[in-house]
């Protein structure tokens, strides 16, 4: 039954609105059929997961994987580098966390991403100004023109690659994001190799320019994971490797997908795009209800039981796999009131969409900055903006659910 | 009583609350918050408004934050007659009159009694009177040693290192100055903690460069001609100079002023029903009087319904909210405080919390992470039930437990959780010190046993 709208819910003529799927899942918050992954789709029991000790991170608790319904595609990090902390249980993963934070947040580098705030701003400056050039307002693709490009050179300049290389990130970037989101119709050996061919090359230049930092170092992330000397000690090359490409692939497509459903869901409420347009600061809650109402990461796939596991009244066992359905968790009515209203104004906001718990999203703080910036501006410079295909046409990814274009035109664009 | 007169107390009625700090304050809002439109007097003995205690021994002590801006942020106004500076001396519950300092009665309808605790005082006045000589409670407290701190004394002697000695010690050594702590027990911690993790405290107090002395007493304490502190001498013989001596015995619960007032109070503070009405001294629960914080001792189903006297801040806050419902509620209506123990201290940069009932313990078992790093979880046992947890620097775990120990889960547990080491492959003793061997006091004291019916289980709301 449940391994049904599973299916349903991967199914990729489900991707434009798979809600009434998962109000169909809700039914029963936790659920198996053969040997596949249990499912968990409510609220507070995902919620209550991402906080048990019991549940871990790394593939290799996994006992026999079962029946996989998305078969082996998620496999993003590939066997190149060594497991990032996203996929490794404490303590290792706490310790890689805490020096990757090191140089990224509180307490010892609480400006880094607010200072960045101009930066990110000249860059989304530059794409409008992009689009302006084409002169095409008929037919714009927000993705492509825009929500792509964007979040790739925000990394770029937060690991401090130089800006003549650039360019060479946004090939890895979109080979790698094609290998995350198969072509059903391509032929998978081909497509294989092209997307470890992308892992080593990107491995290859991260690790020569770590090197490099490492003699001369800058004030850049890649320049204070290699050469940091906190109470964790220093990265190895592997782990600042894998962690620079955690951090790229962590924050690419994700962010992507945040301001492509934003600008969307925007769109099909034009009363809430117009209260942006006049209210810049509205950017703020506009985006943690996205992040609810629309979550670019739909679920988490790859988490195991440590021991049996009891969860409203289910009892998981030992070794098996277990999915959270955050999407499902942030439309759950137990916890949001009319949870299929997107509605900024919601005073309880405490959504699924970044996680919860030890894996809580580390790029948060500057993924919403992106997202702030990005859907208040274009708020701002659009005029009268509008959809040319609604729904538009989706990427395969079930988990990392998001337009693959967004048509879109406009009358003009302010300055 | 649905003959009205609830809605007339809640219309017209005289609450008085005796007690104007944390727990107070907080169940004056939540009264206001519950549409309670008649009189409220707030009376305390502090010259100052409500204020925070937690940060006196933390950033006051650095000098981070100043002592007087440490007062309570508000919820909403509660419009309220201040009687601040002037103690409640007395009470006449046939009359409901508290009697004031001042020579001024105020009747009451509803009485609150929220008096909290002092510091213990040095034992002997004479000593305790020198100057020098400290006891850490109040603001007033925070801000003349912080003053004398600042001073640079050329050494710190810490009296009794339960979590406000430890915080101070640490406190000492962040402003470079040299610190002696005395504590009688084996190590800090160990009446709130156990031995196990009074083991890793003082390993913390060592690594700081703390001169700890474990299982001593300060038998006495020596001026120089002009009335200054200026040595203490210990029960193994030795003198320690110091300039600055702390005491931080534990706690005294201020209840003196209602002796004779027929109330169940006395040194172990005022006995109260789980829904914090004060019983009388003839075991029978009062109607019109509540109890809430510091001073408070409640039944708690989840603790075989031992009463509990807890020092902490978050039960001040939730036990103020039941109290202030229940006494504008129909007894149908009211709520048991059913809140579960939490505690945390900072000290030497490790980020300590507790929840449950640590001392009920017997055994232990190190769940996640490990004691060499100061980095775990570690739960307490007591009779096949886990009771309590404790994490260092790991807090974030600590809900689970929380969860585990509300739905009385099996001790040891039995289940295996990401970060087990080897320190967590089987119980160990809790070690607590006999109860009968004072220390510096647990901040958790189990005493008696409640007449509140016990068949009732226990559901925690979510
Ligand atoms: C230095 C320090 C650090 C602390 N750190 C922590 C911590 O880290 N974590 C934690 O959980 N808790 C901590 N606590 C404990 C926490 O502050 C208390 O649990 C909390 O203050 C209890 O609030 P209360 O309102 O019940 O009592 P109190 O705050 O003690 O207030 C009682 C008030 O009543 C007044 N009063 C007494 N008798 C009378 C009378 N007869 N008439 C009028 N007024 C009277 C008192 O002067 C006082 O103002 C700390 C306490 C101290 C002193
Ligand atoms: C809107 C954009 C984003 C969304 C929706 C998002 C969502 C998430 C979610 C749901 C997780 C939890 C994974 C799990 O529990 O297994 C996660 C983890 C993570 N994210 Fe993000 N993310 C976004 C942007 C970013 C950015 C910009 C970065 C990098 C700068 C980033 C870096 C990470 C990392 C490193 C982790 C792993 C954390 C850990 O395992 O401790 N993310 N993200």
């Amino acid at each position: 039954m449940t391994q049904a709208i599973l299916r349903e819910i991967i199914a990729y003529a489900n991707r434009a609105n798979p809600y009434p799927l998962y109000e169909e899942l809700r039914k029963t918050p936790v659920s198996q059929d053969g040997d596949g992954p249990y499912v968990v789709s409510t609220y507070y029991e995902i919620h209550s997961l991402l906080h048990d000790p019991r549940i871990s991170s790394d593939a290799k608790n996994l006992k026999a994987t079962g029946d996989d319904p998305l078969g082996s595609q998620s496999d993003e990090e590939g066997t190149t580098l060594p497991p990032s902390f996203l996929k490794l249980d404490p303590p290792d993963h706490d310790r890689l966390r805490r020096m990757t934070n090191r140089p990224f947040g509180p307490p010892h580098a609480p400006h880094r991403v607010h200072d960045m705030r101009d930066e990110l701003g000249g860059l989304v400056t530059g794409l409008i100004d992009g689009i302006v050039e084409t002169g095409q307002l008929d037919r714009i693709d927000l993705v492509d023109q825009f929500a792509y490009p964007f979040p790739v050179t925000v990394i770029c300049r937060l690991l401090g690659v130089p800006r003549e290389d650039e360019p060479r990130f946004h090939v890895w970037a979109e080979t790698l994001a094609a290998s995350l989101d198969p072509d059903p119709d391509a032929d998978p050996t081909q497509h294989g190799k092209g997307s470890m061919d992308a892992r080593m090359e990107l491995g290859m230049y991260l690790a020569g320019l770590i090197e490099e930092r490492r003699k001369k170092p800058g004030d850049d992330m890649l320049s204070q994971l290699a050469t940091a000397d906190g109470p964790d000690g220093a990265m190895t090359t592997m782990e600042a490797l894998s962690t620079s490409a955690l951090l790229l692939i962590a924050g690419h497509e994700t962010t992507v997908n945040l301001i492509t459903n934003g600008m969307l869901t925007l769109l099909r409420h034009p009363d809430v795009l117009q209260r942006l347009r006049d209210d810049p600061d509205l950017a703020v809650p506009i985006v943690e209800e996205l992040l609810r109402y629309e979550p670019p990461v739909q679920l988490l796939p790859q988490r195991t039981t440590l021991s049996d596991v009891e969860v409203a009244g289910v009892t998981i066992p030992k070794g098996a796999s277990v999915w959270l359905m955050l999407a499902s968790g942030n439309r759950d009515p137990k916890r949001f009131e009319d949870p299929d209203r997107f509605d900024p104004d919601r005073k309880d906001i405490q959504h699924l969409g970044l996680g919860s718990g030890i894996h809580s999203c580390f790029g948060a703080p500057l993924a919403r900055q992106e997202a702030q910036l990005a859907l208040s501006e274009l708020a701002r410079r659009l005029e009268n903006p509008r959809l040319l295909e609604d729904p538009p046409q989706y990427r395969q990814n079930a988990v990392l659910r998001g337009p693959r274009h967004l048509p879109i035109a406009c009358d003009g664009i302010r300055p | 009583m649905r003959d009205g007169s609830l809605e007339h107390l809640k219309r017209e009625g005289r609450i008085v609350v005796v007690g104007a700090s944390l727990a107070g304050l907080r169940a004056a809002e939540t009264m206001r918050e519950k549409g309670f439109a008649g009189s409220l007097t707030m009376i305390g003995d502090e010259p100052y408004e409500p204020y925070d205690r937690p940060p006196l021994s933390k950033q006051v002590l650095l000098g981070n934050a100043v002592a007087d801006h440490t007062a309570l942020p508000r919820r909403r106004a509660i419009d309220a007659d201040w009687r601040l500076g002037v103690p409640a001396t007395g009470l006449d519950m046939a009359a409901r009159r508290v009697r004031l300092g001042n020579g001024d009665e105020v009747e009451y309808d509803r009485l609150l009694i929220a008096t909290g605790v002092r510091a213990r005082p040095w034992p002997n006045a004479e000593e305790g009177a020198l100057q020098g000589v400290f006891v850490l409670r109040t603001r007033d407290d925070g801000e003349g040693l912080q003053r004398a701190l600042a001073a640079g004394p050329r050494r710190v002697l810490v009296i009794g290192a339960g979590f406000t000695g430890s915080e101070i010690a640490s406190a000492c050594r962040e402003r470079g100055l040299d610190v002696t702590v005395a504590e009688r027990g084996e190590a800090p911690l160990v009446g709130a903690l156990g031995g196990v993790i009074g083991e890793v405290a003082a390993g913390m107090h060592r690594e700081n460069g703390v001169d700890l002395r474990t299982g001593v007493m300060v038998t006495s304490l020596e001026s120089d001609p002009s009335g200054r502190v200026r040595a203490a001498h210990l029960s193994d013989g030795s003198t320690v100079e110091a300039e600055v001596v702390v005491v931080s015995l534990g706690a005294q619960r201020n209840t003196e002023w209602l002796a004779g007032s027929g109330l169940g109070a006395g040194p172990r503070g005022i006995a109260c029903d789980a829904g914090c009405r004060a019983f009388d001294v003839r075991g029978i629960v009062t109607d019109d009087i509540y109890v809430a914080g510091d001073v408070a001792r409640s039944p708690h189903a989840l603790f075989g319904y031992q009463f509990l006297s807890l020092e902490h801040w978050g039960n001040a806050v939730a036990q103020a909210d039941t109290a202030a419902h229940n006494m504008l509620s129909e007894s149908t209506d009211r709520r048991p405080h059913l809140w579960v123990p939490a505690f945390w201290s900072s000290q030497f940069g490790v980020n300590i919390k507790s929840v449950g009932v640590p001392p009920m313990g017997t055994e232990i078992m190190i769940t996640q992470g490990s004691l060499a790093e100061r980095r775990f979880a570690a739960v307490y046992g007591y009779q096949g039930r886990m009771i309590a947890a404790v994490t260092f620097d790991n807090c974030r775990w600590l809900p689970f437990y929380e969860q585990q120990i509300e739905s009385t889960a099996p001790f040891p547990p039995p289940f295996s959780t990401v970060d087990r080491r080897s320190d967590g492959i089987k119980p160990l003793p809790a070690d607590f010190p006999d109860p009968s061997v004072p220390t510096h006091g647990p901040t958790i004291t189990l005493s008696g046993y409640s007449p509140a019916d016990r068949k009732m289980t226990f559901t925690p709301g979510r």
